[in-house]
């Protein structure tokens, strides 16, 4: 099959999509090759743009990747880092000197002082490979312990369609609630707002976002809901 | 619950690379043709206080079938025929990837694939096995136990059973008058088997079929497929057993050769019951 | 395959029992993401056989020594509720049952693409709710629907589908008055797109131009079937 001339589309698993093209590295993970065909794994849109197969996933788990900013659970320490759930396969390492900008020391640093189970952070990916589990960092910019807000919990795979193109979605949300949010490449979304009622009426954005990804006029379905609940809510 | 075998020993590809070489250029690690039988042994009446039993060597393979034949009550539905149970142990002497307890997913399967081909072939004719129609009926226990497992326990197993019960008898008995049934002397009356089956395991490895897979080939397969078979060469089962997939395509060129093939199980049978 | 006498006739004037022809599969109704916590989920209902299946994964695994270095389990099973059955079925796991979950597993394992995920588990689970004929058909296309809801990288879906025997003719997609008062039952999956076979078994007899006519009969039936699994894995994404 070629498709030099179709340059994006849908695909189902076991769809054929292109032939004798090169298979983005981030994409490999959604897609296989059988002689020079390459097959869709998951529902996914996959553009063509140099020769080039770039394809987007539209369901599954969150598979980290270095440089992504995620928000994760503490889950347990041990001697000398953190292991902290980040909604993937893998459980994210947190090491201590990762956290206090230097050597750690057991002797005098106490990891309890720092990070306490149950705690979420917004931590990046340092480095991943599937072999070994991933590392994090929280040093930096808006990185660190979570004190304040509520997390609201999504499907990693619908995380571009609240962002948005070019952040568009997120511009929204955030525009029309004045709230603070951070979108975690994981699927958890740190919101931070002026009151309780903004915060609920984020989180019933964000969930019809969830709901809705693939249906059309969701931007439109946005604006609406918030809209009308800021009127019901009286912060009109 | 099914899960992903996690303890097998890792096979060294050189040895995979050796199966498969040899495998495109028509030959076999035991310097078999592709379509050949590993030598087959069957011993008749190998466990002394069975009512019919068998020993089967298939290449290295050995399995050891044994027929029990007892009084029982029949099913409510089937009042007037015997009963036929089929049961396999995988036992720890065999293997070391055999752990000791009760019947694991294989030892199950293998137990119903054999099960389904006698049952489906009318291989026993149950109806003549009602003592007391509605009441007492013979119910037949095969029993079958993989002593050495040298690989294509399903074949070896299908031929332990059938030549069991193709050695049992039904033991001398007496109805009491309160309708139990009584054993008076040793069994001499063969139980009434009214067909041979015997099956042929097909391994598929990339373009290539196997005929009754050893163990270290098993390792290597894409995957298995087991064909039964009837005297007339009708198909009385069928089971794809192992991870992996075949062309569609292919299916029927295993069959062609299973079909082919099935004859050497059968004469190994009856040889056994001429001597 | 029992044997016994139907108490009506399974085939008259080309006819089955159920009105259908030898050709005819029955109606069926697909859905996925049935269930809020599941990964993927589907739900399959073919005549009055249904079926509901849960994909979960890759994920940690529940035990540390249950971890391969260079690919994911697999675990699968398949069961049938207590009240799915003409008379209650025991939930304690039968032969039967575990005799398909090793089946289904393995045909799970030809399409799923676990050499991505080393050190993870991927679950399915296949819940008969009502079994009428074909449970492990319908229990392995579920399956495989719930597992491309939940975004698990496959070759591709699988269809599943049962060919029989009734009254020496061959029938497609037979149910459970066929399956019990009938001369065979050859269950069959694939992944249709790539025309490979991943489950194959039969139950009862047939001769061997019987055996070649049934896999043919059964494609057929497992093209259709992969139809309507496409289309109701592609009306979620109408909007993409």
């Amino acid at each position: 099959m070629n498709v030099a001339s179709e340059k994006r589309g849908f695909a189902l698993p076991g769809d054929p999509i292109a032939s004798n093209v090169n298979v983005d590295p981030r994409s490999y993970l959604y897609v296989y090759k059988i002689d020079n065909t390459i097959y869709a794994a998951v529902p996914c849109m996959y553009e063509i743009t140099n020769n080039v197969l770039k394809v987007i996933p539209l369901e599954g788990v969150y598979v980290p990747k270095p440089g992504d900013v995620v928000i994760g659970l503490v889950i347990n320490f041990v001697i000398t880092h953190w292991q902290v759930d980040i909604n993937s396969p893998y459980i994210g390492i947190l090491h201590a000197s990762n956290v206090l900008g230097r050597p750690y020391n057991p002797a005098k640093d106490e990891l309890k002082d720092y990070l306490e189970i149950g705690d979420y952070i917004i931590a990046r990916i340092e480095n991943f490979d599937r072999t070994r589990d991933p590392v994090l960092d929280i040093r930096g910019k808006d990185m660190g312990r979570i004190t304040e807000g509520k997390i609201i919990e999504i499907k990693p795979s619908r995380v571009p369609k609240v962002i948005g193109k070019k952040k568009s979605m997120l511009n929204i949300i955030k525009n029309d609630t004045n709230c603070d949010i951070v979108v975690g490449a994981n699927g958890r979304i740190w919101v931070k707002c002026p009151n309780k009622d903004l915060e609920d009426i984020v989180a019933l954005a964000i969930k019809l976002i969830e709901k809705e990804a693939f249906l059309p006029g969701l931007t439109e379905k946005v604006r609406t809901l918030i809209a009308n609940e800021k009127h019901e809510r009286g912060l009109l | 619950m099914s899960i992903t075998p996690f303890n097998i020993p890792i096979v060294p590809k050189l040895k995979k690379e050796t199966i498969y070489s040899l495998a495109r250029k028509g030959s076999r690690i035991d310097k078999r043709k592709l379509d050949q039988f590993r030598e087959i042994k069957i011993t008749l009446g190998a466990a002394g206080k069975a009512h019919g039993s068998a020993l089967v060597e298939l290449g290295h393979t050995k399995v050891l079938a044994g027929v029990k034949i007892e009084p029982g009550r029949p099913f409510s539905d089937m009042p007037d025929q015997g009963v036929l149970n089929v049961s396999a142990e995988f036992l720890p002497i065999a293997s070391s990837e055999f752990e000791p307890g009760p019947p694991d997913e294989n030892a199950i399967e293998v137990a119903r694939v054999v099960d389904r081909a006698l049952r489906e072939s009318q291989a026993i004719d149950l109806g003549k096995l009602a003592i007391i129609p509605g009441e007492k009926v013979w119910v037949v226990w095969v029993d079958i136990n993989v002593l050495d497992h040298d690989g294509n326990l399903f074949d070896a197993s299908m031929l332990a059973a059938m030549a069991a019960l193709l050695d049992a008898k039904i033991p001398q008995h007496e109805i009491l008058e309160d309708g139990s049934v009584r054993i008076i002397g040793p069994p001499i009356e063969p139980l009434p088997v009214k067909k041979r089956v015997v099956s042929v395991t097909i391994g598929a490895l990339g373009n290539v079929f196997l005929v009754d897979p050893s163990l270290e080939e098993e390792a290597v397969l894409d995957t298995r497929i087991m064909f039964s078979f009837d005297e007339e060469g009708n198909l009385v089962g069928m089971q794809k057993t192992g991870a992996g997939w075949l062309d569609w395509d292919k299916v029927a060129i295993a069959f062609n050769i299973a079909r082919n093939k099935y004859t050497v199980p059968l004469r190994a049978l009856q040889g056994a019951f001429k001597s | 395959m029992s044997g016994k006498k139907p108490p009506f006739p399974l085939l008259k004037d080309g006819k089955r029992h159920d009105g259908r022809g030898p050709m005819d599969l029955r109606p069926i109704q697909m859905k996925v993401g049935i269930l809020h916590n599941a990964d993927g989920s589907a739900w399959v209902k073919m005549g009055r056989t249904e079926v509901i299946a849960a994909a979960y994964g890759p994920r940690e695994p529940p035990m540390k020594a249950m971890i391969l270095p260079d690919r994911a389990v697999i675990r699968f099973r398949y069961h049938m509720a207590p009240f799915s059955t003409d008379e209650r079925k025991s939930p304690a796991p039968s032969r039967r049952e575990i005799e398909l979950s090793k089946v289904i597993r393995e045909a799970l394992e030809a399409t799923i693409l676990t050499h991505l995920f080393p050190r993870t588990v991927i679950d399915v689970f296949a819940e008969v709710i009502q079994a009428d004929g074909g449970t492990r058909t319908a229990a392995i296309t579920a399956a495989s629907l719930a597992l491309a809801d939940a975004g698990i990288p496959m070759k591709g879906l699988i269809a599943g589908v049962a060919v029989g025997k009734v009254e020496g003719q061959l029938v497609l997609d037979i149910d459970q008055v066929e399956d019990e008062y009938g001369e065979a039952d050859m269950p069959v999956a694939a992944i249709v797109g790539l025309r490979k076979i991943v489950l194959l078994q039969l139950n009862g007899v047939l001769k061997p131009d019987e055996f070649l006519k049934a896999l043919s009969m059964a494609w057929e039936g497992l093209k259709r079937i992969y139809e309507l699994e496409r289309s109701v894995l592609g009306s979620k994404y109408k909007g993409v």
